[in-house]
């Protein structure tokens, strides 16, 4: 089966998916009470927002390599915009603050288009750690100047570098998987988000122990147990997709559901540090983009480099 | 004419636009709804795009009779602001300099208010560039309540647009921008200008207190 005949299913089965929970969710807003639910309601507003996101990643796949490069690229702008938005910074940092948009970013991307592996990975950690403390500097405020390094720091390492092993991905060469790359980002965010949907399930179904009582309310052991073990099967059920074996995808979307679960995890302590609900207001029933993109945040490294290790010459 | 009008409000629309990308603008209803009665929005100052993000997140209908209250010496230096001022927002122009000045600002935004339309304000008369988070009010707000006392005074709180482009920068950092809609006041019965104007101020920190009490 060609990339494109495996896509086409791919998305068919998502559309399916998404086609059945649409129904669910309308009937559950029929139900006596259930329009005026705001469990319900916020349900539906999800399932409706799942849809335009499925909308974008199928058109950046239609588009190819440089539509999910460009895609990533403007979900790390507003990740960032939302990331820094919580931040303390001052007059001091606005140089700083415009070269992480407008320097930083773009060139993140670029080095991933022009598959520079041997910079990209450095970059902003290496150079951007090195240059934004210069830049802020300059400016000569020095009050909470370790602070407002490191937050700035922070935030542009989480949103743009860990976000950019994406589409990072498609710069791998993987034996008799050429062209195929696009499949493997599917793969990843398929099953990280799939692992979202189900924590968030099994947690409402039979959710009991909070894993983390002060940082998320409604993280429990049995949604989490209850949603690697199904994104997990989910996983080694898209076998058929990856350059893995059926046991190899299993192991791949064990090792980034736990990952995509801490990510959420730390992401709602900056959340509870700062007092706010949500990253921000961008996609109607989830929040922010940060909201919908933390656990990707930290798995796409990891799964990078797995890939990386193990299957590349 | 017809093309000039075209053209004033796809100007608009390209510039509420840009605003939109850089600072995502969401707006907060919190002490009213939207109303077609002409209200005065009075708001704190700390950018020249105040008025854009307060104006584009009205609601479409609302837009177009809701008019920003601005300084003539600055929105007529050039052909630039001089069109974008008064042909792209239709911006009530008033002369700040009081001596000198051979029109009443009251009295011009009282005639305003009277034909229909509503009013942005910025009671603080000037960009706040201190760390202040409110500079005192101008005396006008008070003297316009006197004048149009059926009229509804509301608070509206603008968070992050000081740090999107701060004065003296050039190029504005894109952060996520609110735009907070307090509970309107009225001038009440034998009230004094001070008490007036505190209330109206205490009323516009309220709205800003709960977002920023985390930055401290």
């Amino acid at each position: 089966m060609s990339a494109t005949h495996q896509a086409v299913w791919l998305f068919g089965g998502i559309a399916l998916t998404l086609a059945v929970a649409s129904v669910i969710g309308r009937r559950l807003a029929r139900a006596p009470g259930g329009d005026s639910n705001p469990a319900v309601e916020n349900l539906n507003a999800r399932i409706k927002a799942w849809w335009v996101m499925v909308a974008f990643i199928a058109a950046a796949f239609l588009v190819g390599e440089g539509g999910v490069i460009v895609l990533f690229a403007l979900a790390s702008f507003a990740a960032l915009r939302e990331f820094l938005t919580l931040t303390d910074t001052r007059r001091g940092d606005h140089m700083a603050l415009a070269a992480m948009f407008f320097v930083v970013l773009p060139l993140q991307y670029w080095l991933i288009w022009i598959e520079w592996y041997g910079l990209y990975a450095i970059f902003i950690p290496v150079y951007v750690f090195l240059l934004q403390p210069i830049l802020v500097s300059l400016r000569g405020d020095t009050g909470r100047f370790m602070l407002r390094v490191a937050e700035v720091q922070w935030g542009v390492m989480v949103t743009v570098y860990c976000l950019s092993h994406v589409p990072a991905l498609l710069t791998l060469e993987i034996p008799e998987f050429d062209g195929n790359n696009l499949l493997l980002v599917a793969f990843l965010v398929l099953v990280v988000q799939a692992s979202d949907v189900l924590q968030y399930v099994w947690g409402k179904l039979i959710g009991r122990h909070k894993v983390a009582p002060t940082l998320s309310p409604s993280k429990t052991w049995e949604g989490l147990v209850g949603g690697v073990a199904s994104a997990t099967a989910i996983g080694a059920a898209l076998w058929w997709i990856t350059p893995f074996s059926i046991a190899e995808a299993a192991a791949m979307a064990l090792v980034v559901t736990i990952m995509g679960f801490f990510g959420g995890l730390v992401m709602s302590a900056i959340k509870r540090d700062r007092g706010v609900k949500d990253w921000g207001r961008m996609i109607e029933g989830h929040g922010g983009m940060l909201d919908r993109l933390d656990s990707v945040v930290f798995a796409a490294p990891v799964f990078f480099h797995a890939v990386r290790y193990g299957w590349t010459i | 004419m017809m093309i000039a009008r075209f053209l004033a409000a796809a100007t608009a629309k390209l510039i509420t636009a840009m605003a939109w990308v850089v600072t995502g603008v969401t707006a907060n209803w919190q002490g009213c709804t939207p109303s077609a009665s002409p209200r005065v929005y009075f708001a704190n100052h700390g950018s020249h795009g105040d008025f854009v993000l307060i104006w584009s997140v009205l609601p479409a209908l609302l837009r177009r009779r809701t008019r920003p209250v601005a300084g003539a010496d600055y929105w007529q230096r050039d052909w630039v602001r001089r069109y974008i001022g008064a042909s792209v927002f239709n911006a009530l122009l008033i002369e700040r300099d009081r001596t000198g000045r051979s029109t009443d600002p009251v009295q011009q935004m009282t005639d305003v208010l009277q034909a229909g339309s509503s009013l942005i304000l910025f009671p603080e008369g000037t960009r706040n560039t201190t760390d202040e988070r409110l500079l005192p009010f101008r005396g006008g707000l008070y003297h316009l309540a006197r004048r149009c006392p059926e009229v509804e005074f509301v608070p509206v709180w603008i968070e992050h647009l000081n740090r999107v482009l701060p004065k003296g920068e050039v190029i504005p950092v894109p952060l996520l921008c609110t735009v907070t809609f307090g509970a309107p006041i009225r001038l009440l019965p034998g009230e004094e200008k001070s008490a007036f104007l505190d209330r109206a101020r205490d009323g516009l920190l309220a709205l800003g207190t709960r977002y920023s009490e985390r930055h401290v």
